[in-house]
């Protein structure tokens, strides 16, 4: 069974990603520690060994990368009540804005690593059962009455929240931005989920292992990555025309870095994920890239599509999370019965 | 030594070290344990005005979801008690091969991390589930559903009605129902008029116990729950949501009103247990 084999294979990896960096700990010079988004576990249990050996060329000094991973913004908990991570690798804007508010990062983290701090980035796509029966192209074809969609609640998920924003983007956009009728379609939107499960992992198992709805919304990378692993007969990925831009930024938690006596450590491992080594990994994990060549040799893999910017269609994240996703926002009013 | 001194020795001294230094003991761990957490809790709420707390916990959403909770905690409570009583009976009066497996079942939602089971409800239940499959041609929708919640929340609770029934019904001699049968009293007659009566207290704080334990449940219950805005939203969910949000003062807030429920519950269970002792005993408690 599919869905064993991935149980199996992300306890394996955790497994080794555990014993295998425990094992060099012993003889490692310094230790770091990464926190980071839920779904990222595969990923960095893939990258850190490669950057142990390219810290080891350059510096020539044995090092070991721990890695902690849950909710971005559980993670971001976390770190302010106290867990000692040296970096943070997340997939909300907001959580680390959160840390660098409370001082524990530095005020201009966006501006410290290329692309607003963001190696890599991705974008909302669908996941429609064999055939695309409903025959979902965009996000118009969401709205229709027979259709039922199943994506995290944006309450509790940066997921579900990318989500919301990418609709509300498209339907910004369609409607001239004439609010009433945004609202209308965000409603319809809304009333056609299913299941609102907490978080990205829940909402592929409901969609997957449970068989609920026709669409899964959920990041690029994970789409075709449940589609890699659930297999490709029983599935289509479907990248909208318009989507919305979903980076993830990366950030040294100075206060604690420095303490830790790894700053330069700290700032090595982000810089490593911009090289087109580690570029390449992302990619292999579905992730857009920035790296020039390595987009050439993933061209096929990522369809060309229109990524709406948080910036341009809201002013920023501040004010989306005011605005939209705060206690009595836009979205608790549009689902007020 | 006589048996008179060594009774007299006995009464003065316990096993366990002096009464000054046991309840010591007692009072720091609760308060470390138990009190300081609620204080904490109580700490920030603090930082709401009256106002912002009564507008926190009143919101239309919130409301909702402790509708739908104390609904299906209720229903959950209800059907604990029938068939936990039941399973209490079965395991206390008859002798049957593997009987001490059973007992040791009982006690398995106390074992198991509740996310497991939740998990394992909502994919047993789900329309493409086993139970799902055979549910869903009649109409019967349980995971997503307010049915699942309380699914369950039973699931979660049973052990409480049991193991609070149980001992209460070893203590029972047979003798009791076999003399209320040969006053001539039907089955029905001897188990309402005779066994009921003597179990009720016990039956009554097991189901109270359930239910308490079912208003803050979340592991269990937000996996099947399917977690729609005013239909199968539970209470802890809209902590969850608060806390996702650092909105810690608005999640105590919430947390509160919880925690109010459950221990006015559990006083009025206590009082109403101390009343019903005393009414047994013939005024004298």
């Amino acid at each position: 069974m599919s869905f064993l084999t991935l149980r199996a294979g992300v306890v394996a990896t955790a497994l080794t990603a555990s014993l295998g960096l425990a094992a060099p700990a012993l003889a490692a010079d310094r230790e770091l520690l990464n926190s980071s988004y839920d779904i990222a576990r595969e990923l960095f249990a893939t990258i850190n060994p490669e950057f142990i050996d390219w810290w080891q060329e350059q510096q020539d000094e044995s090092v070991d990368v721990k890695q902690s991973h849950g909710g971005s913004s559980k993670q971001a908990r976390a770190i302010l009540q106290g867990l000692k991570a040296d970096v943070v690798t997340f997939n909300q804007v907001t959580d680390v804005d959160v840390l660098a508010e409370a001082g524990l990062v530095a005020e201009d983290w966006q501006q410290q690593f290329p692309n607003n701090a963001s190696p890599y980035y991705s974008t909302t796509a669908f996941l429609v059962r064999e055939g695309n029966p409903n025959g979902i192209e965009s996000w118009d074809d969401l709205i229709e009455d027979d259709v039922e969609i199943v994506f995290p609640n944006p309450k509790t998920s940066g997921n579900g929240r990318y989500t919301y924003l990418a609709a509300w983007g498209y339907a910004d956009r369609e409607l001239d931005g004439d609010e009433e009728k945004i609202r209308e379609f965000m409603k319809q939107f809304l009333n056609n989920v299913k299941v609102f499960d907490t978080g990205g992992r829940g909402a592929t198992t409901t969609f997957v292992e449970r068989n609920i709805g026709d669409v899964l919304i959920s990041f690029e990378s994970e789409v075709n990555n449940i589609r890699k692993e659930y297999g490709e007969d029983d599935y289509d990925v479907v990248v909208p025309p318009v989507s919305i831009l979903a980076e993830f930024p990366v950030a040294v938690v100075e206060q604690y870095a420095e303490r830790n006596d790894n700053l330069d450590l700290a700032k090595g491992y982000l810089d490593y994920l911009y090289t087109e080594e580690a570029q390449r990994l992302l990619a292999g994990f579905n992730y857009r890239v920035n790296d020039e060549t390595v987009q050439q040799e993933f061209a096929d893999q990522f369809p060309k599509t229109e990524l709406l910017r948080v910036e341009d269609v809201f002013g920023g994240w501040n004010e989306v999370m005011d605005q939209h996703f705060a206690g009595g926002g836009i979205l608790d009013q549009l689902q007020r019965r | 030594m006589s048996s008179t001194t060594l009774f007299a020795r006995a009464a003065s001294k316990r096993v366990l070290p002096g009464f000054g230094l046991s309840l010591g003991v007692v009072l720091l761990y609760v308060s470390l344990i138990l009190l300081l957490p609620m204080t904490s809790l109580i700490g920030e709420l603090s930082q709401l005005s009256l106002a912002e707390y009564w507008a926190i916990i009143s919101e239309e959403r919130v409301v909702a979801s402790y509708t739908i909770t104390i609904l299906a905690a209720a229903i959950a409570a209800i059907v604990n008690a029938v068939f936990g009583l039941l399973m209490a009976w079965v395991l206390v009066r008859y002798d049957f091969p593997g009987k001490r497996l059973l007992d040791a079942l009982m006690d398995l939602p106390f074992a198991l991390p509740t996310a497991v089971a939740g998990i394992t409800l909502a994919t047993m239940y789900s329309s493409s589930g086993f139970m799902g499959r055979l549910l869903a041609p009649l109409g019967i929708e349980v995971a997503y559903t307010w049915v699942g919640i309380a699914l369950a929340m039973a699931f979660t609770s049973i052990p409480f009605v049991v193991r609070t029934v149980q001992p209460v019904l070893e203590d029972l001699p047979v003798e009791i129902d076999e003399a209320a049968l040969t006053l001539g009293a039907s089955d029905g007659l001897a188990f309402r008029r005779v066994i009921l009566p003597l179990l009720w207290p016990a039956l009554v704080t097991g189901t109270g116990l359930a239910f308490v334990r079912s208003l803050g449940e979340f592991g269990a219950v937000i996996f099947i729950a399917g977690n729609m805005p005013y239909e199968t939203e539970i209470t802890s969910l809209m902590i969850f949501v608060k806390l996702q949000e650092y909105d810690y003062a608005g999640a105590s807030a919430i947390a509160s009103v919880v925690l109010a429920v459950s221990l006015l519950l559990l006083l009025a269970l206590n009082l109403w247990q101390g009343h019903f002792v005393k009414r047994l005993h013939g005024g004298k408690s």
